[in-house]
């Protein structure tokens, strides 16, 4: 029993690790491949190609002072960062990585608990909103709630025909189930819709809308320094990699690929959705708000409810594999 | 008024304009060069050409100089008519071809009349290839700077020095396009007016040399609105300042009282400011006996323990101090203890002018109203040396008559050269009776010499002659007799008589005198005014302010354990005998601008601040009460006296100081003491005042240098100083739009940016500013005003043997102590000298530059003889040693000066 | 829609392109010689400085950052001092264009870092030049009307000797 615990939490524990020196890297890679997508370097100064960047950058935030705004409402003020890290942390527990690799990738009711804790991070960008006290960020909380609450809908209902297939709401499962055939060939409009409500729900851009640099001046997060920023720019890479593992998981069959270990095919599809990730940064330009909301709820939700309709005909109509 | 139609559009103007001043009046961008509101139109630039149009068919038009045109009721004009632009675009063009490349260098670039008007005819690339013609310049003097080259010979300096001004030394020389204008050789200009061709020459021709010294751009500066503080006139003026110095003093429009112009000696007096005389620290005398400089808190702590420590505490105020500064003082010490601090000589007039003008019983005339007199008769006055402005006016006041004659044969007023030429010598009557010649001799009617006596008894003549009951002079001579007369009959036929005197004339039987002539003129049905100049720029205000002896000898009759005495040099008001034993038993606060004798004898010097760095209030000779705001906000010890007052008043425990936190607070505290203050407070906006909740800028909006100008200091730039007394902003933020008058940091429009936007902030050309003219009257006609003729009269001047009457003859240069501390006033003072009349100085051996003695006051004196035939036999006039007129007049008998003396 | 995916593509694409940035301090970049960097006081031909302290480039200023005083020695005009707080500078150059005796001008060094702030405030000595920089022929005081030691009225380009006023010829 002791030794099950203790494995337990070394195995949370290599996994925060893991995570932490991944978002930290991601913000360098990110950095790096926007920069050669706009024919630059981007950071090439700290460190061997300039991967001590993170390091530097890191050591920045934390030198800062811990700041609280005097108009601020302190303890949610606080509260709001710690949600949005610890949501996506316990979102990408339930991740199989590999049969073996993961933390409690064989929950049953995984693809659940991933949808329930990306609800609550929605809690973080409004409360930050609201505490900071400022019209901007007030603005920006709002747009938060609505768009994450709007997208979460079609990300929902886009996995429905996933589960549908799979029978199940274990990702293992899922990912087993995958074996002969990635979902993202029968789920091809789910697997577009989920990816594009995922960039949404980690408000990446193009739809940073919260944020909105040019109209909000950081929006939910404007009155942020320090460390507490900090944890806001390192959810926002724990959610990169969320949504991508999960992309990963649920449409292209996990780790599931020829000649190459498991964990290295989980690994390097979850890394080209980061790069996608990347690559729509780099490419697309924000959208207005209201063609942003029409967009979700005139066109993707009819997708998403079509995209059921046609699976769940299919099922019914073809006979089942064996 | 007239309407006229100007490319369809319809204006009004008044009826007797022409069409230039009718346009500019109306807002419209019309060229011009010779044209000045003061000056009147000549034609001679040819620059404000417009089309006429017969009648609303006519569509041909024939092209008029508009300044030369008459305004007729619907006529029609075309200023945007293709050829009458190019008509004005050639015109400038060739009055630009021998304009040279100079406006880098040019003092007047930025603020320049013919930029301007080269901007607004789209003159704008040369297309004259050949050689320029080139001109020598001339040395003239340390005020003006000449720079011939850039004359487009529009006339306008001989026009106003020569006719306006009545200079003689400047004039214009040789023909077509060589003409020159300048002196037949170098030297100064001869006209205390001189300065005013800096604004009056629309380029760069004669420009301010003391202001090229210290150089800025017109745009560069802060302009803070001021009131010339070296004489009793009250003119106003813009100080310019820039990094904490004063740069200049311009003239600022006032349509009530000096109008265009300004004298030399407020132009140019503003050096004390900066002088290495100035007191910059508070001092106190340690136990060596040698001042120490100390630091504010100290030095209020100590004058608060002195205020502490009991016995009798007298105040001394000053005329040259603001009204606040002197209230002040006199809520602090008792009305008891204030004095006015001026010699008892020029306390005696100056009670007397007082009780003259705010009887009510005669008009105190602005200059305005001076200039549109008839007939006027100056009484014991060198009003060109006491009061410059107040003789320019009386030098237009002549015109009167052809001005009548003009309108009889139909010549408008405006026409300069034609009403001249009609008047010819004819002049409205000015007469002038002083003991030595003055400066508007030229253009008097009659002009009376005699010893200060006669002139009295003259004056009392007049008064009996215009009304009988007047007390009468026995023993009149048949030739004064006969004058008296002639005086009587012009002041009575006059429209608008007008009689001025003054203290500088230093004989209170004078001001008594020229009372009863305007009283008998009161009592006759005239309107008279009666003009009575004060030495100082704050002397009517403290005289309205004082009652009973209020002179510096009275103040020390009575022992005193401390004398605190305000922005004041006593040693010039009393003689060393008089003040010495006092200031031996009594300690001595002195609170100053500039180190002084009094100074250096003081317990305490508190450094107080000048016009530059402080606001206040002033009262003119006019009675009219002028604010003066702030120019210099840099840091520094020095404030304005009656904070320094106040503060140790404070120290010192005394309720009544715990109140002044600004200029206001005093202000409504004197006004509330003094009924004949009531209006004060409303002379100028209050502190509070603001336009749409802004302040007003008092930098230009092109200001520049803001980040580099103290970066040598500190590159890191300070937040800017609030301004504690006054309503404008230290910066050029602030309400750009219709502000009051009062409160014109500068003039600028757009497309103008020389002093000829005044125009742009006048409700009438030459008239009165939008808004009114600033100040306010204090002392105004009252029809129930009951005033006794005086009745006084001395006997006739006798003299004596061996001895003279001694007189002072005031002097432009010099006699104003502030101003006198400035460098190119002390270049233009010339030596004291002893005037003799020719046949006394025969009498007694004395050759011109002789080095005379004779003692004064209890003082012996040296000075070189300077023969003036006109003084009255007996009479000798004291010039250039203004310290010493305050025993003057007197007895005195010259010597030898004794082996070695200089 | 579609052009959004194009859009991706062609941002994709951009991976495969050269850098365009520049290795600075490593590889010096090529600067023009108009470039609007470090700002100079020129003198003229005849070595004398150029700069007339007209106050043109301190009111062109954006950012009001020079700051001079006129003086004047001998008809001649110079600034007393004349002071550029670079920490303010924007080099925009509109003080080269204001300039009317090419005095002052822009060069192509912008290695000017300090990590004091107050060292970056230029005064006259620092910013005064032994060269005519862009403009090597022009004199200013060759063409202007005032007369200054070497160059009596009438010597300047296109002007005839002065007037004598007291000759009776036309």
């Amino acid at each position: 029993m002791s030794r099950a615990i203790t494995a337990g939490l070394l195995n949370v524990v290599l996994g925060l690790i893991f995570l932490m020196v991944a978002a930290a890297l991601l913000t360098w890679i990110e950095r790096r491949l926007l920069g050669f997508l706009q024919d630059r370097p981007g950071p090439n100064r700290v460190g061997p190609s300039g991967v001590l960047q993170v390091a530097a950058d890191g050591i920045k935030l934390l030198f800062k002072q811990d700041w609280i705004p005097p108009f601020a409402d302190p303890g949610i003020f606080v509260l709001a960062p710690a949600i949005s890290m610890v949501t996506v942390m316990l979102a990408i527990a339930v991740i199989p990585a590999t049969p073996v690799v993961g933390i409690i990738g064989n929950l049953n009711v995984g693809l659940l608990f991933f949808l329930a804790m990306s609800g609550l991070g929605v809690y973080s960008a409004v409360l930050a909103g609201w505490s900071s006290n400022n019209k901007y960020s007030l603005l920006g909380g709002m747009r938060a709630a609505a768009q994450m609450v709007s997208y979460e809908v079609f990300m929902g209902l886009a996995l429905v025909g996933v589960v549908m297939l799979a029978g199940s709401f274990n990702l293992t499962t899922i990912v087993h189930n995958q074996l002969r055939l990635w979902y993202v060939v029968p789920q091809f409009i789910g697997f577009v819709i989920f990816f594009i409500g995922g960039v949404a729900e980690t408000h990446r851009l193009p739809f940073d809308l919260p944020e909105g640099e040019s109209e909000l001046g950081a929006g939910f997060h404007t009155e942020y320094s320090g460390m507490k920023f900090g944890m806001f720019f390192v959810a926002e890479y724990i959610g990169i990699l969320l949504v991508s593992a999960m992309t990963t998981v649920l449409f292209l069959g996990g780790w599931y690929g020829p000649f190459l270990p498991p964990f290295v095919w989980f690994g390097l599809k979850t890394g080209f959705f980061v790069c996608f990730f990347i690559l729509l940064r780099a490419a697309l330009p924000r959208p207005r708000y209201d063609q942003f909301m029409a967009f979700g709820w005139k066109l993707l939700l009819p997708l998403t409810l079509l995209n059921i309709l046609i699976t769940g005909a299919l099922m019914l109509g073809l006979p089942a594999p064996t | 008024m007239t309407h006229f139609l100007v490319d369809g559009k319809t204006y009004t103007a008044k009826p007797d304009d022409n069409v230039l001043q009718a346009c500019i009046g109306a807002g419209l961008d019309l060229p011009y060069f010779c044209w000045h509101p003061a000056l009147g139109s000549v034609g001679a630039c040819r620059q404000c050409a417009v089309k006429q149009y017969a009648g609303a068919d006519d569509a041909t038009g024939t092209m008029v100089m508009a300044c030369m045109t008459p305004l007729a009721e619907g006529a029609r004009f075309s200023l945007a008519d293709p050829q009458a632009v190019s008509f004005r675009a050639s015109v400038i063009e060739w009055l630009m071809i021998n304009h040279p490349h100079d406006c880098p260098v040019c003092e007047e670039g930025g603020e320049c009349h013919l930029q301007d008007m080269t901007m607004m005819t789209g003159h704008a690339y040369r297309r004259y290839r050949f050689s320029k013609r080139t001109h020598r310049n001339q040395n003239l003097g340390p005020f003006i700077k000449h720079e011939m080259n850039r004359c487009i010979a529009c006339y306008r300096c001989t026009r106003f020095y020569r006719d306006y001004a009545g200079g003689r030394d400047l004039d214009v020389f040789a023909a077509h396009d060589h003409v020159y204008f300048g002196r037949h050789a170098d030297g100064a200009l001869e006209s205390e007016f001189a300065g005013n061709l800096a604004e009056i020459c629309p380029t760069g021709v004669f420009t301010d040399k003391t202001f090229s010294a210290r150089f800025a751009r017109k745009w560069d500066m802060r302009g803070a609105p001021s009131i010339c503080v070296h004489c009793g006139v009250g003119c106003n003026t813009t100080v310019n300042e820039r990094a904490g110095e004063v740069r200049r003093i311009v003239n600022r429009y006032n349509g009530s009282v000096n109008g265009y112009f300004l004298c030399d000696r407020g132009r140019f007096g503003h050096g004390f400011v900066g002088a290495p005389s100035r007191i910059r620290t508070p001092l106190a005398r340690g136990a060596d006996g040698k001042p120490a400089a100390l630091s504010s808190k100290d030095a209020i702590a100590s004058f608060a323990a002195m205020l502490r420590a009991g016995g009798r505490i007298i105040g001394i105020g000053s005329p040259r101090a603001s009204l606040e500064s002197n209230f002040s003082l006199r809520v602090l010490v008792g009305q008891g203890n204030f004095y006015a601090g001026v010699s008892a000589g020029e306390a005696a007039s100056l009670r007397l002018i007082a009780q003259v003008q705010s009887s009510g019983a005669a008009r105190i005339p602005s200059l305005r109203e001076v200039e549109r007199a008839d007939a006027a008769l100056v009484l014991g006055s060198d009003v060109p040396n006491a009061a410059p402005l107040a003789a320019l006016a009386l030098r237009q006041m002549v015109r009167a008559t052809g001005f009548a004659l003009a309108e009889k044969a139909k010549i408008p007023h405006w026409q300069d050269a034609g009403v001249r030429t009609l008047a010819g010598p004819l002049r409205s009557p000015l007469f002038i009776a002083s003991p030595a010649a003055t400066r508007l001799d030229d253009i008097a009617h009659t002009v009376y010499r005699a010893a200060p006596a006669d002139i009295v008894r003259l004056g009392f003549a007049v008064a009996a002659r215009i009304d009988f009951s007047a007390p009468a002079v026995a023993d009149l001579s048949s030739g004064d007799a006969a004058l008296a007369q002639k005086i009587a009959d012009a002041l009575l036929a006059a429209e608008n008589p007008l009689i001025v005197s003054g203290v500088e004339a230093s004989d209170p039987s004078v001001i008594e005198a020229a009372a009863n002539i305007a009283l008998a003129l009161r009592a006759r049905q005239k309107n008279p005014a009666l003009l009575l100049n004060v030495p100082e720029c704050n002397s009517l205000g403290l005289a309205l302010m004082t009652d009973g002896p209020s002179d510096v000898e009275a103040a020390f009759a009575t022992p005193a354990a401390l004398a605190i005495v305000l922005e004041n040099d006593l040693f010039r008001r009393a003689g060393g005998e008089a003040l010495d034993p006092a200031l031996k038993t009594a300690r001595l606060v002195v609170l100053d601008h500039s180190q002084s004798e009094m100074s250096l004898r003081a317990d305490l010097v508190l450094p107080a601040a000048s016009f530059a760095e402080s606001g206040g209030t002033l009262v003119s000779s006019e009675g009219r009460a002028q604010r003066f705001y702030q120019p210099i906000f840099a840091e520094s010890e020095m404030r304005a006296a009656w904070r320094w007052l106040g503060e140790a008043g404070v120290a010192a425990g005394r309720a009544a100081c715990e109140t002044w936190n600004t200029e206001d607070d005093i202000l409504a505290a004197l006004a509330k003491t003094f009924p004949v203050f009531a209006a004060a407070p409303r002379a100028a906006p209050a502190e509070n005042f603001r336009v749409a909740g802004c302040k007003i800028p008092s930098e230009p909006h092109r200001f520049s240098g803001r980040t580099a100008m103290d970066a040598a200091r500190n590159v890191r730039e300070p937040k800017p100083p609030v301004s504690a007394d006054s309503p404008f902003s230290t910066t050029m933020e602030g309400f750009y739009g219709k502000i009051p008058p009062a409160l014109l940091p500068y003039t600028w429009a757009p497309a103008w940016n020389s002093v000829q936007a005044i125009s742009k902030f006048q409700s009438e050309i030459g008239g009165e500013l939008l808004g009114g003219d600033p100040g306010i009257r204090l002392l105004e006609t009252r029809a129930d005003a009951t005033l006794p003729y005086y009745t006084f009269i001395p006997n006739p001047f006798a003299p004596r043997e061996k001895m003279w009457w001694a007189v002072f003859l005031p002097r432009v240069f010099g006699d104003d102590e502030q101003s006198a501390l400035a460098a190119p006033i002390r270049a233009r003072m010339a030596p004291p000298a002893l005037a003799l009349n020719d046949q006394d100085a025969a009498m007694i051996g004395a050759i011109p530059q002789q080095i005379l003695a004779f003692e004064i006051g209890g003082a012996r004196k040296n000075l070189a003889v300077e023969i003036r035939p006109e003084l009255p036999r007996g009479v000798v006039g004291i010039s250039g040693v203004p310290a010493i007129a305050h025993a003057l007049p007197a007895w005195i008998s010259i010597t030898r000066p004794e082996p070695g003396a200089t | 829609m579609l052009s959004s995916v194009r859009t991706l593509w062609y941002t994709f694409l951009h991976l495969f392109q050269r850098n365009v940035t520049v290795s600075y301090p490593e590889q010096m970049p090529y600067l023009a010689p108009r470039t609007r960097g470090r700002i100079i006081l020129t003198r003229d031909p005849d070595g004398e400085e150029r700069c007339v302290s007209c106050y043109l480039c301190a009111v062109a200023c954006p950012v009001d950052c020079i700051s001079l005083q006129k003086t004047e020695a001998d008809g001649r005009w110079y600034p007393e001092h004349f002071r550029i707080n670079f920490s303010r500078c924007i080099f925009c150059g509109f003080c080269e264009e204001a300039c009317p005796t090419y005095a002052i001008q822009l060069t192509p060094d912008f290695e000017m870092s300090e990590y004091n702030r107050q060292n970056l405030v230029y005064e006259k000595e620092d910013l005064l030049i032994a060269g005519t920089g862009k403009y090597p022929d022009y004199n200013f005081y060759r063409v202007a009307g005032l007369a200054v030691p070497g160059k009596d009225k009438g010597e300047a380009a296109h002007e005839r000797p002065p007037i004598d006023i007291r000759s009776l010829m036309p």
